[in-house]
């Protein structure tokens, strides 16, 4: 049980752990607003990356330093990482973010309608 | 059409293997706190927010850090009652009514109570409200600070 342990701990320590932040979607005629939620996030914690269709965001924390005994801990030390599937009707290259209080809002917008097209045939 | 995949969080809702040492330590104040504020936020038990709060305490304050993103700052209370510290307020949604959506976080008023360890001066209480996280720094009463006692050769 003791190895058990440690070794559970040697490998926490190598990668870095994530929790999901909730999250909420709303639809805005041309385009949607996601909005994440990460106290204790600014922008110089946020990594945001898209890689075929799949948004990840990842908020590293940054806390005030308090100098004192903690008495009492609620709060989870982790960092935040969520990823989401995206439509394809978004257009990715259009995407903006932007963060303010500990809420990142990301407007993702919709591609504009492309046209049918006539294909010829040689 | 899926704009979100439910993910389920990278870490389990219970404290894991490397926090087996605050185990018991979360166990002890389990009793000593309102029954939903450990419970309330882990689960989806309860439809309330409960914010997570972190208390720290040194020589001359106490300091109470709360998580409590995209709020406004006219939209927080504070208050201090006979040695318990309480934070409500209520969160607007930002968006307007009949707006589809689809959300996890919580929209509406919450309500966080916790009793300090001691005496504070409620007259020089501070707060600032920075990234989504609430300090509250609560300098301690004077006779609560400690001090030194001189032991007489006798």
């Amino acid at each position: 049980m003791n190895t058990l342990v440690r070794q559970n701990d040697s490998d926490s320590l190598q990668k870095e752990q994530f929790v999901a932040p909730s999250a909420s979607v709303l639809e805005e005629g041309d385009g949607y607003v996601l909005q994440v939620e990460m106290p204790g996030v600014n922008k110089e914690g946020l990594e945001i990356s898209i890689e075929n269709n799949e948004l990840t965001i990842i908020g590293r924390r940054s806390l005030p330093t308090v100098e004192g005994t903690l008495i009492h801990h609620e709060s989870r030390r982790e960092n935040y990482r969520r990823t989401f599937e995206l439509d394809p009707s978004i257009n990715s290259d259009k995407i903006s973010a932007k963060v303010d209080h500990g809420v990142v809002t990301l407007t993702l917008p919709k591609a504009e309608h492309v046209r049918p097209r006539k294909i010829s045939v040689s | 059409m899926s704009l979100i995949r439910y993910q389920s969080p990278d870490l389990a809702a219970w404290p894991s293997f490397d926090r087996w040492i605050t185990l018991r330590g979360d166990l002890n104040t389990l009793f000593e706190l309102p029954f939903w504020s450990n419970f309330g936020r882990q689960s989806q038990l309860f439809s309330g927010w409960s914010p997570a709060l972190d208390l720290y305490q040194n020589n001359d304050d106490v300091i109470a850090l709360v998580e409590l993103s995209g709020m406004r700052k006219e939209d927080i209370e504070i208050s201090l009652h006979d040695g318990t510290l309480t934070i409500s307020g209520e969160r607007k949604s930002g968006t307007p009514d009949g707006a589809a959506e689809r959300t996890e976080r919580y929209v509406g008023k919450f309500r966080r109570s916790i009793t300090l360890p001691t005496r504070v001066d409620a007259s020089k209480v501070s707060a600032t409200y920075r990234d989504g996280i609430l300090t509250v720094t609560l300098p301690k009463a004077e006779e609560a600070k400690p001090k030194q006692i001189q032991v007489d050769a006798g």
